[in-house]
């Protein structure tokens, strides 16, 4: 009977072959990456999509979004004055485009529609064979789009969403949010609401009635009956409605003596003013002023809204006038691109796609899987947000949230809004779990 | 029972609106036989009168400070308003109520705009189906919303009360009760009260005026009145142009109501339809009576305890009333014989 007896040759030639057996599969699968992904651009022109809405009630804020894409190209491409890429840290980007290639860019109007902008981000990987498509200005657009990215293996960069089923139940390996949610919002917003209010309050909400009023009103009361506040009743709107007097009215006699406004875009700039006019901030309930909280604003908002916002608080992604590295930077490339401070729009705009070139550029391919890896869990500094993490359980950045009061003396047009706290990143973490979803596989679809 | 006030106040108040939109629609309908749906746009076109007006008066000099730097590094803009520079304290009231006072700009602009309108498009189509004109006159608001659009954005351009008339009225101590218990804006009672002067005015006109009586007398035999030797259709195109008139104005004081956009018309297009047909086509009464009908039901069904039995009511109410009713009546409220039938 033979026995094996090893030696310090035949163990040297089983490493050996078993070093090779294991390599081999590897070796194989990295150079499939070049035909195994969609849209693969080693061999073309590298397409970003913007997709946005440019016509429709949010065209304004979609046209904002857009700016901040387009500068985003312009400096990753070296073009301008570098923007962020000076101020990101740590920054892989070199300013020579990604890879050492020039990016190039395809847009589309999602009409503030969400069949409009599934169909929009189609016809942009399957025609214009774009490499990554971002942007949003409602939930719906953002949660039509990033699903459709997950099953075409193209890798989505939100644009505006403040729904908490965007990183949430609807989640997607593919998809990755920069913006802040509703649930962050109410958590943001609650310590100031005590401190200004008090915590003996009883609230009415008016909320849109789609996904993202649903969250929010859902994040809002939460976080306000945690403080002692009762509420008093919920009410859907229509989404889109333009008089809303009707559904102001039963507020007056409700015995509530704060008004919530779950409304964002057109709604909120059409609601307030009319709660304004029905002489609400004059009223006086339970022995207190009545007050008017809007949890989610923009600064196009607050210019839309007119003098109705004066006063009145919210909470804010980003803001131009914050005197961070970051901020500076961003708001002096846009300020002298397009004459004006930018918005949040186009801020987390112009983010997202330097997050997604800067992670091609660490992962070295554009191969999703590896991109999608190099942005989970990435840390970083100098964007005007403070210290951030895109979080790899769902794919939500968590950053510090900024609570705001319409200006009560605006030196500008453009000084509509003062930043009067922070909510620190600790105090808006939560536990990815309590919304659900399933990210999904990493392996990527042949579109 | 105050609650019960408030809603019903607030439901004349949209009515008042819904009427005067309605008005102008069946009464190019009841004269020139047209289905507009290039009404809404007049409406919208009104807005921005209003709009522009106040553009004019609050246009400024732009002067350049060198020692003050904006955040990107240009020279920050000095804004000084020309007409307060001009007129002093006048000039501040005029950019105060610059909406009420844009009704003067919108009258004539109106006019024009809907003579224009009615010689240059509508009247080709006089002999065409109901299903042309709707056609023409779809695409015809489509343009003009695209043309307001690319001069003033899509965003809503936000007008502002005058001063005088901000805030809420307590009605209720009018009536003897405790203070704050019924309360109501200003402005919305003055929309309510002006829509009553347009409604009894367009009514006067063609009641006691002899244009009047000759237009009504074409509503009612067309053929007759131009055997007469009396040019009905001179008359009709002025018809046009003051239904024009009354959406225009309907507009220009609701636009501190409503921030205007461009896609306004469209959003007030359905439902004054509704309206209209709720009325009975052609019939003047009938559409400022379901105007108000349909604005009270709607006031009502948005009520949290109507909602609450009935989940979504505020949203179909009117479409749910306009069924009932054509059901029943098939003219509408006041509908004629003879109109939209064969």
């Amino acid at each position: 009977m033979a026995i094996f007896k090893p030696n310090r040759r035949s163990l040297l030639k089983g490493a050996g072959a078993g070093i090779a057996a294991l390599g081999t599969p590897y070796i194989f699968t990295k150079g499939a990456w070049a035909q195994d992904f969609c849209n693969d651009p080693t061999n073309g022109k590298i397409v970003l999509g913007f997709n946005v809405p440019q016509t429709g009630s949010y065209a304004e804020e979609g046209l904002e979004q857009l700016k901040g894409y387009e500068l985003a190209v312009k400096h990753i491409n070296g073009e301008g004055d570098g923007g962020l890429l000076k101020t990101l840290k740590p920054v892989a980007l070199k300013g020579n485009g990604v890879l050492g290639r020039k990016v190039e860019y395809v847009t589309g109007d999602t009409q503030t529609n969400t069949d409009a902008a599934r169909d929009g981000a189609r016809r942009m990987i399957e025609r214009d064979k774009a490499i990554m498509v971002t942007g949003s200005v409602t939930s719906g657009e953002a949660i039509a789009q990033q699903s459709l990215c997950q099953e075409m293996g193209v890798i989505y960069m939100s644009g505006l969403t403040h729904s908490n089923d965007t990183t949430g139940k609807d989640k997607r390996r593919y998809g990755f949010r920069h913006f802040f949610n509703a649930y962050q919002s109410g958590v943001a917003i609650a310590p100031f609401l005590a401190k200004e209010y008090g915590t003996d309050r009883r609230a009415y909400h008016l909320t849109a009635d789609y996904t993202w009023g649903w969250t929010q009103e859902e994040s809002i009361k939460n976080a306000t009956e945690a403080l002692g506040w009762e509420t008093v009743a919920t009410v859907r709107t229509p989404l889109g409605l333009g008089d809303y007097s009707q559904y102001l009215t039963p507020v007056l006699n409700s015995g509530a003596d704060v008004l919530i406004l779950n409304h964002y875009g057109h709604d909120m700039v059409n609601s307030l003013p009319q709660a304004v006019q029905f002489g609400l901030r004059e009223r006086q309930a339970n022995g207190k002023n009545f007050e008017i909280v809007v949890p989610m604003f923009s600064e196009l908002m607050a210019v839309g809204a007119g003098e109705a916002v004066k006063g009145i608080i919210g909470t804010s992604n980003w803001q131009w006038s914050l005197d961070d590295e970051g901020t500076k930077a961003f708001t002096k490339s846009y300020g002298e691109a397009y004459g004006e401070p930018p918005s949040q729009s186009a801020h987390t705009g112009y983010v997202q796609t330097i997050l997604y070139a800067d992670a091609v550029e660490r992962a070295g391919t554009f191969y999703p899987p590896e991109v999608i890896k190099a942005l989970e869990g990435f840390e970083f500094d100098g964007m005007g947000n403070g210290h951030t993490v895109y979080r790899d359980s769902d794919h939500q950045c968590f950053k510090e949230v900024l609570v705001v009061r319409g200006n009560e003396n605006p030196s500008s047009r453009f000084d509509v809004l003062n930043v009067i706290g922070k909510t620190t990143r600790e105090d808006v973490t939560y536990e990815a779990s309590i919304f659900g979803g399933e990210l999904g596989p990493y392996e990527p679809n042949k579109c | 029972m105050n609650v019960f006030l408030a809603q019903l106040l607030n439901g004349l108040d949209k009515g008042g609106a819904y009427a005067l939109i309605a008005l102008g629609l069946t009464l190019v309908f009841g004269t020139l036989g047209v289905v507009n749906f290039a009404h809404g746009a007049l409406f919208m076109l009104g807005c921005f009168c209003a709009v522009t007006f106040r553009y004019l008066i609050t246009l400024e000099t732009v002067t350049v400070d060198p020692e003050k730097l904006s955040p990107w590094g240009a020279p920050v803009e000095v804004r000084t308003p020309l007409v307060q520079n001009w007129f002093g304290d006048f000039g501040a009231v005029l950019v105060d109520y610059s909406v009420p006072i844009s009704i003067l700009l919108a009258i004539p602009v109106m006019l024009i705009i809907g003579i224009a309108m009615e010689r240059g498009i509508i009247k080709h189509f006089y002999k065409r189906s109901h299903a042309e004109q709707i056609l023409v006159t779809f695409g015809l608001a489509i343009v003009l919303q695209e043309i307001v659009k690319s001069f003033f954005g899509a965003n809503p351009v936000p007008q502002p009360i005058p001063t005088d008339l901000r805030g809420a009225a307590d009605i209720g101590v009018w009536f003897g009760m405790a203070p704050h218990v019924l309360t109501y804006p200003w402005w919305r009672l003055l929309y309510l009260l002006f829509s009553a002067v347009v409604i009894g005015g367009v009514f006067a006109f063609l009641q006691f005026t002899t244009f009047g009586m000759v237009v009504r007398a074409g509503m009612a035999d067309r053929e007759t009145v131009g055997l007469m030797g009396i040019d009905i259709d001179r008359r009709f195109t002025i018809v046009f142009g003051l239904a024009a008139v009354v959406a225009g104005v309907a507009g220009v004081m609701y636009t501190p109501l409503l921030a205007p956009n461009y896609h306004l018309g469209m959003d007030f297009l359905v439902l004054s339809f509704v309206v209209v047909v709720v009325g009975g086509m052609g019939s003047l009464p009938g559409a400022v009576a379901a105007g108000f009908l349909l604005g009270i039901l709607q006031s009502f069904a948005s009520m949290t305890e109507v909602k609450s039995l009935i989940p979504g009511i505020d949203q179909v109410i009117i479409y749910l009333v306009a069924v009932v009713i054509l059901l029943v009546r098939p003219r509408g409220l006041m509908g004629r014989r003879g109109i939209m039938e064969s």
